[in-house]
């Protein structure tokens, strides 16, 4: 196997996994919640275009971008709301729940055999062929990895929601004797959530094009390890983490052998393991920040 | 006086395991498994209890215990002669040894002890989501080298011809030994200065409490308790493969701990049998029961949804759990008794204060045990 190629699918795998983590850093920045129902909003997203095969493609990534929003928003309102201000612990759990009982929703409307969903097959053609052969999918992923962090970053530092989102993640109280609007910087940041889910499930459904109940829930607790690892306190590090097991996972399949191949996971999460016993605050946070709460 | 107020809540909890056991014991074969279900998960609750509830460290690893308890279980009590035949790739010493079924529990409990004692030490170090993360990473290790090394399990087929020796009575001792186990933990001295450094890390930290060093008694503990759970589960079961042992069971438990209020042994014992009877009963539905006048027919996977709805609007509306967290306590069944006898007399001052009172009563009621004490 060709070096380059390597580095190139790992950075298509990682790009993926960034944008997973980019939607669960902006939700646990301002709320301090770990929302495992992420991976749900990705799953109804494919479901969506799973459901509609026989519409146009346009029409089809519209309403997977509505459907992954709506219920992003939705969810917010009705599941976490109330929760605001309970111990991590529990809302951890509630998030869970919320995802368990999403799941069992997939299966009782759409059967456990899983549904197929392509819209965007003709990217899984060859672009560039050579030493290096560049599949579409891997050029798409790269790109749309890289314009929806910039914009992200962007909005984050360039506009007023941004500025407020930002002031809200630091320190949630003080900005709200501030005059920051909670309700509506959450309800943004679910927004945004629920974009980034939609172009996962578009993405994602290339590669694996099958729709099962399961689909969005593994690639997200992959991300979240990975955003944990990053450091989940602050969006880039939390990218970066995301983004890094992402490239670590395809990279590290790629160079096994192939008697070894089947211990990956394992291999991953001793890593994973490592990484935390040495960096728990975050493999990217700078040195000297402690997490540690000190009297 | 109160030690003797503390040994209710071991009292109560066996007294509810008890009654489970006899109202299975006197139910159909079939129905049985339920009630067996419903104990074996209260070992498996006391387990994670006895870290997660003392500790206040969300631990998303004890299911890994479960699974090393039910493989090492299973794995030395089939005959040596079929286990030859059918699990070639298996090393000698687990091929050539078989053992007794006790034994087989002691060997499920040291193991899970002891691979809970080595993946502790360097574990207990973290806590919050670095904690979560990292024992999600051991449930996710174990998974993967229970699912390809042929060497210590049976890999991805199916663990089978593991004799089914657990019957209602069995599982009833295995749930009363975790349940004083927990009880004795949580009451000693060890798990008073871990209880301590739940409520206030950096205070108990002050006083001398060594964290670390508390966290991993804990965990090891709850270690063994899980490797006994699994043990149970694999000879009630018969086969077991390693998705049985993963996410969902560790979703399930965690469930069980929480909705009965982690905070409690009274807790985990209500949440992990008021659950399990009800997702069986719920898993039962799927192919028709019948209430009352109804037959009630719920399309596949709604125990799971209904499950998952229970559980977040538990944890809306009580975030500390069903128990409040609170263990069980012959006093306000006292106070019940009190304010019934005078109510007599001053009627319209026990209705003004009896507001707390009977909140409290509600939060008992779902449990039998309970409403036998207080008619008498």
């Amino acid at each position: 196997m060709n070096l380059g190629q390597t580095i190139i699918d790992g950075l298509a795998l990682g790009a993926l996994y960034a944008l997973v983590a980019v939607g669960l850093a902006l939700v646990f920045g301002v709320l301090r919640l770990i929302n495992f129902a992420q991976g749900e909003l990705i799953t109804a997203g494919a479901y969506a275009l799973s459901l509609t095969s026989n519409w146009p493609v346009i029409a089809q990534i519209a309403l997977c971008f509505v459907v992954c929003v709506g219920l992003s928003v939705a969810i917010e309102r009705i599941a976490f709301r109330p929760l605001r201000g309970a111990a991590p612990a529990t809302t951890l759990v509630a998030t869970f729940a919320v995802a368990f009982a999403l799941e069992a929703v997939w299966l009782i409307a759409f059967g456990a055999n899983g549904k197929p969903a392509d819209p965007l097959s003709t990217l899984n053609t060859i672009a560039i062929r050579g030493s290096l052969n560049l599949r579409w999918i891997t050029i798409v992923e790269i790109v749309a990895g890289i314009v929806l962090l910039g914009g992200t970053a962007l909005i984050l530092n360039r506009t007023s929601i941004g500025l407020q989102m930002r002031a809200a993640a630091t320190d949630f109280r003080t900005a709200r004797l501030l005059g920051v609007r909670t309700n509506l910087v959450i309800s943004f940041a679910f927004v945004i959530a629920g974009v980034m889910a939609a172009v996962v499930a578009l993405l994602y459904t290339v590669q694996t094009p099958l729709v099962t109940q399961t689909f969005g829930l593994d690639i997200t607790i992959i991300a979240l390890v990975g955003a944990v690892v990053g450091g989940l306190d602050r969006l880039w590090t939390a990218t970066a983490g995301g983004f890094a097991i992402g490239f670590a996972t395809s990279v590290l399949g790629d160079v096994l052998p192939a008697s070894q191949e089947k211990f990956l996971t394992a291999f991953v999460f001793l890593l994973v393991i490592l990484l935390l016993l040495l960096r728990p605050g975050g493999l990217f946070t700078g040195f000297g920040r402690t997490t540690v709460e000190r009297v | 006086m109160s030690r003797l107020r503390a040994i209710q809540t071991l009292l109560a909890s066996i007294g509810l395991l008890l009654v489970v056991a006899l109202i299975g014991s006197g139910t159909s074969a079939a129905t049985q498994q339920n009630f067996i279900t419903a104990l074996i998960s209260a070992v498996i609750v006391y387990g994670l209890y006895v870290f997660i509830g003392n500790s206040g460290v969300i631990s998303f690893g004890q299911i890994s215990f479960v699974a090393i308890g039910a493989f090492s279980a299973g794995l030395f009590t089939i005959p040596t002669q079929p286990k030859h035949f059918v699990l070639m790739g298996l090393w000698s010493f687990i091929a050539d040894h078989t053992v007794s079924n006790f034994a087989s529990y002691l060997i499920a409990a040291g193991l899970g002890a002891v691979v809970a004692l080595i993946v502790g030490l360097p574990l207990m170090r973290l806590s919050g989501i670095a904690a979560g993360i990292a024992t999600f990473a051991v449930l996710e290790i174990t998974y993967n080298l229970f699912l390809q090394w042929t060497k210590i399990g049976p890999g991805p087929t199916t663990l089978s011809l593991v004799p089914t020796s657990v019957g209602v009575w069995q599982a009833f001792i295995g749930a009363g030994v975790a349940a004083i186990v927990a009880f004795l933990y949580q009451s000693s001295r060890r798990g008073r200065l871990l209880r301590a450094s739940r409520e206030d890390p950096a205070a108990s930290q002050a006083i001398g409490v060594n964290v670390t060093r508390e966290r991993w008694l804990a965990f090891t503990l709850s270690g063994g308790l899980c490797g006994l759970g699994g043990a149970l589960l694999v000879h009630q079961l018969g086969s077991i493969t390693v998705d049985q042992v993963y996410l969902e069971l560790t979703f399930l438990t965690l469930a069980m701990l929480v909705i009965g209020g982690s905070a409690s042994l009274w807790g985990a014992t209500v949440g992990a049998l008021g659950i399990s009877l009800l997702d069986s009963w719920l898993s039962a539905a799927e192919n028709t029961v019948h209430v009352v006048f109804f037959s009630v027919t719920l399309p596949n996977g709604a125990s799971d949804l209904i499950l998952g709805v229970i559980m977040a609007a538990m944890l809306l509306f009580r975030p500390q759990g069903v128990t409040g967290g609170r263990e069980f306590s012959l006093a306000f069944v006292n106070r019940l008794r009190s304010r019934r006898t005078r109510a007599g007399t001053e009627s319209s001052r026990t209705a003004a204060s009896g507001q707390p009172e009977t909140t409290l009563e509600q939060d008992m009621q779902p449990t039998e045990g309970v409403e036998s004490r207080a008619e008498r």
